[in-house]
């Protein structure tokens, strides 16, 4: 092995690359302690590429969800009679354990990241959907009439008067979904799909039992969930003018 | 399902027959030194394992939730927090919960029920306060001038219009608990979840049996307590015009 020390005055690496592994290995072997602060300062960087695969996981999976959700808002929207069958498809797919959808897509794409993403998707649907529907049922029949009568065509009225309305509802349902799907995502490595749950019971994980790993991967996770939560909440006052606009 | 010649270098590939046949008749396994696992026995027992924890974490969520919720919906106080709470419930990270809870507290059925627990109380209290919280003020109000108490207000008009979104709670508790409780066996109890997990005792066609499983206990659930929310609705709520 090449001296860090050589490397680092290369300047091919920065000086904290290489990690003293060592540090809190002690702690890490008792896990008497909650928190192992030396181990956690050496090993942070080890959480970074797990980190990364989850948000990718979330952000793939509720995208698609919402595009598929959204499209069978429109299709239910235009032909009433599909809205039936549409709440109790997604409803029965939401119904289906996340670990058990991961595996009984096991014979058809196998482990890994896709077959992650479909289960996370579909699990997305229901909430997104159900939420479209109800933000385009209560925009005010008055201010659809409104727009017709100023000439709009059943387009422009969707876009320009129904989905804004709605907006709030749909932003709620993706709101809702990413939460959950942040949470549910680190299930994802069960199925060989990446993310935060490998750290736990991957191939490369730090400890199913140690503490210390588990507090940060489920801080990371939590954290993500807010973040992500958050950001949506901001979309949701920038979608929404009016509400700031009415006094308290 | 044949013995490979190579023995364990063969890994048979998931198909839903032998899924299946998992389900029904016991297996060979290459690590239990000649036990079978699976059949129809094991299946029973793990399924009433799963069930179990469910109904008892649910009990103790309800316990603690129910009471909350209709409090501050009766009240109309903390909308904000009890909404929020109930979306922020939904960012719990369920492996890591349970895994958290053995490596801390420790293993088995009391530790892995608290865990559960925590998962069913944010829908329930959520749905708990919006249900109470949205019942229309003139019933509440025509109650109270009739001479009801507060206590009777609850439980003879608000409770009764606010099934729907009081059900609707604890289905999605439900699901929640259910699902968890898939990925008890990380801590340290039995469930369906085992033949997910423990791949290397009961081979691929015992993981796909295991989900097929999980997913038929889920909506068994789930159309149960649809079916009792029907029964419980008042009539009155049902002619709702469309």
């Amino acid at each position: 092995m090449i001296e860090p020390t050589v490397l680092a005055a290369a300047g091919q690496v920065g000086e904290d690359f290489f990690k003293d592994r060592d540090a809190g290995s002690l702690c890490q072997a008792n896990n008497a302690n909650l928190f192992c602060w030396d181990w956690a300062k050496n090993n942070i960087d080890r959480y970074e590429p797990f980190f990364i695969q989850h948000v990718e996981l979330v952000v793939i999976s509720v995208l698609i969800g919402f595009v598929a959700a959204f499209g069978l808002a429109l299709l239910s929207r235009r032909w009433s009679w599909l809205r039936v069958p549409f709440l109790l498809g997604t409803g029965v797919l939401y119904t289906i354990p996340s670990v058990a959808f991961f595996f009984l897509l096991l014979p058809f794409t196998g482990r890994g990241r896709d077959t992650a993403i479909i289960a996370l998707s579909v699990y997305t649907l229901q909430i997104i959907y159900r939420n479209t529907i109800l933000g385009l049922d209560n925009v005010p029949r008055a201010s659809i009439d409104a727009a017709r009568g100023m000439g709009m065509t059943d387009r422009q009225i969707l876009r320009k008067v129904e989905l804004p309305l709605a907006s709030p509802e749909i932003v709620t349902g993706l709101i809702v979904a990413t939460v959950s799907t942040v949470a549910i995502a680190t299930l994802a490595a069960l199925a060989g799909g990446g993310g935060l749950g490998e750290v736990i019971v991957g191939k490369e994980k730090l400890g199913l039992d140690f503490k210390t790993n588990l507090i940060i991967a489920g801080g990371l996770t939590i954290a993500l969930a807010i973040v992500f939560g958050l950001m949506l909440m901001g979309v949701q006052r920038m979608l929404t003018p009016w509400r700031r606009a009415r006094p308290a | 399902m044949a013995e490979s010649e190579t023995g364990m270098s063969a890994i048979p590939v998931a198909s839903i027959e032998g899924a299946i046949e998992f389900i029904f008749t016991p297996q060979s396994s290459n690590v239990t030194g000649g036990k079978k696992v699976g059949g129809i026995d094991q299946v029973i027992e793990l399924t009433l394992n799963q069930l179990w924890l469910t109904v008892v974490a649910l009990a103790i969520a309800l316990a603690v939730a129910l009471p909350i919720g209709l409090y501050l919906g009766h009240r109309h106080k903390w909308e904000s927090f009890a909404i929020s709470f109930g979306t922020a419930g939904r960012g719990i990270p369920e492996l890591i919960l349970i895994a958290f809870f053995a490596a801390a507290i420790g293993v088995g059925f009391r530790n892995v029920v608290l865990a559960l627990a925590i998962l069913g109380i944010p829908p329930i209290l959520a749905n708990a306060f919006v249900g109470i919280n949205q019942v229309d003020r003139s019933s509440v109000d025509a109650a109270r001038g009739m001479g009801m108490s507060e206590l009777e207000i609850l439980r003879k008009v608000e409770i009764p219009l606010a099934i729907p979104t009081l059900m609707g709670g604890l289905r999605s508790a439900t699901i929640a608990v259910v699902a968890t409780a898939t990925i008890a066996p990380y801590g340290g109890y039995e469930t369906l979840g085992d033949f997910i997990i423990n791949e290397n005792v009961y081979g691929e066609n015992g993981v796909l049996a295991g989900a097929i499983l999980v997913a038929l206990l889920a909506v068994t659930l789930e159309l149960t307590l649809a079916g009792v929310q029907r029964l419980l609705t008042s009539p009155g709520l049902k002619l709702r015009p469309a």
